[in-house]
């Protein structure tokens, strides 16, 4: 029992300095909640390091200030809510402020299909519900891969300029991404992703604007994710210069 | 720089580097009053939350500096290090509202942020390119090298550099390898053939001491 906790104790640690393996990180996550001294002590170590970060400040180029405040226009801000620990913090933020829609659809079907009996309400409500339903479904799979204990996260920007995050598990055989400060497609475009299977690009889905989706197909021996400007519909293999090229960690 | 494949057969392509011309380096015009006290960081951030820009460019000045500071450290590469402190950033505007005070400061929570991204994305340049053995080891020697060199003359702040002149080398070893070196403990214990249990409890006890001797408090 004393070596139990004396081990979780190290880890915090470890955890304060990112030296974790993700397993450990996501593991140690999951018990902080539960152990008021490990959150007192990663507190105190974050802090510590935050000085040795301090240490190494440096000013950087005045260019990027520009850029920074030209790329706040377009994002928006999220809600207050209780901070969630871990390595999915800002995408499980992501994926609260998708989900604020979703219940709403959710309570409206629920409300709309008490409100009367016309047949044309009832189907309605059914679509929403559906609808509802679909998203969760979506959802669903997205926050099983985030919560995936070897999940693997990956970022890089699209030439367009749109920043991404892929988090993909092995062990659930699922990739998912994120895009913020993605441009609207042009009038009869549509942008597709691909996973890049042994030099071959597989269609894996779509995106259609910023937030996150499931990629279709097995992440688990692409080496990259893809993306392009397609027509409308997608295409069957890329016929546009990729975007973005995201390699995936073996 | 780069070839766009051919129409319609891609085949394997590479990663797109992110466009735009390389930044002029000008001097950097300092502000009438400096970097606002960290007690006031907090009382910006909650007018950022608001989702006011000019409060959001004070916050920037204040915290640009720590972020891209150690986020070079880690990542080395500077191209690489604006694109992360530019995400870095984004993401406080974005959760400015998610701070919580009472969990510490907004530099310590900028910083880990920061940190975070710094490490996550050696770690995945890392596993694309980890086959190779040789390559990693050969990293772990340089994060050693440069990071020993660093913290005997580089860093900024005399405090520090007391308070890890106050370890024991295996702790300012272990502290400096993954936080500097972005390592992970595996990794230290390797780099340095030290038992894992041995790394976990200098790592811990390092920490401490330095928590210590700064006087921080969460």
């Amino acid at each position: 029992m004393n070596q139990h906790r004396s081990d979780l104790h190290a880890l915090a640690a470890a955890y304060a300095l990112d030296a974790l393996d993700p397993a450990e990180r996501d593991d140690f996550a999951a018990h902080l909640p539960h152990c008021e001294d490990c959150r007192r002590d990663v507190a105190e170590f974050e802090a510590t390091a935050a000085r040795l970060a301090g240490a190494t400040a440096q000013e950087p180029p005045p260019a990027l200030k520009q850029r920074t405040m030209a790329g706040i226009d377009g994002v928006r801000q999220l809600p207050p809510q209780v901070p969630t620990t871990g390595a999915t913090r800002s995408l499980t933020h992501t994926l609260r402020r998708k989900a604020g829609p979703l219940a709403l659809a959710a309570c409206l079907a629920a409300a709309v299909s008490f409100a009367g009996l016309a047949a044309w309400q009832y189907q309605e409500s059914q679509h929403a519900r559906h609808q509802a339903q679909q998203a969760e479904q979506r959802l669903d799979t997205v926050s099983t891969v985030l919560a995936a204990p070897d999940a693997r996260t990956t970022h890089g920007r699209a030439t367009n300029g749109a920043l991404t995050t892929v988090v993909s598990s092995d062990r659930q055989n699922k990739a998912v991404i994120t895009a913020t400060g993605l441009p609207a497609p042009a009038q009869g475009t549509t942008y597709q992703l691909w996973l890049d299977q042994d030099g071959t690009m597989q269609p894996a889905g779509f995106l259609h604007s910023d937030g996150t989706v499931a990629l279709d197909g097995d992440p688990a021996d692409a080496t990259a994710v893809g993306l392009t400007l397609e027509p409308t519909g997608g295409s069957p293999r890329p016929t546009t210069t990729p975007l973005l090229l995201l390699p995936l960690p073996a | 720089m780069d070839t766009p494949p051919p129409a319609g057969r891609p085949g394997r392509l590479r990663l797109v580097p992110p466009h735009g011309a390389r930044p002029v380096n000008r001097p950097v015009p300092l502000g009438d009053l400096g970097p606002p006290p960290r007690h006031a960081l907090a009382e910006v951030m909650s007018k950022v939350a608001q989702g006011d820009q000019q409060a959001f460019s004070t916050l920037y000045d204040a915290l640009a500096p720590t972020v891209f500071g150690i986020v070079v450290r880690v990542l080395r590469d500077r191209a690489q290090s604006e694109e992360v402190t530019q995400e870095v950033m984004i993401d406080l505007w974005r959760q400015a509202a998610r701070y919580e005070p009472t969990a510490g400061s907004v530099t310590s929570w900028a910083a880990t942020i920061a940190h975070r991204r710094a490490v996550d994305r050696v770690r995945s340049a890392q596993a694309a390119t980890d086959r190779e053995h040789a390559q990693a080891a050969r990293e772990h020697t340089t994060a050693f090298d440069e990071v020993a060199e660093q913290v005997e003359t580089r860093l900024e702040s005399e405090q520090v550099r007391r308070c890890l002149r106050g370890l024991t080398e295996l702790q300012r070893q272990a502290v400096t390898l993954a936080y500097y070196g972005g390592l992970t403990y595996r990794e230290v214990a390797e780099t340095l053939h030290t038992p894992l249990p041995t790394i976990k409890t200098r790592m811990r006890d390092g920490l401490i001491r330095l928590r210590d001797c700064m006087g921080v408090t969460a």
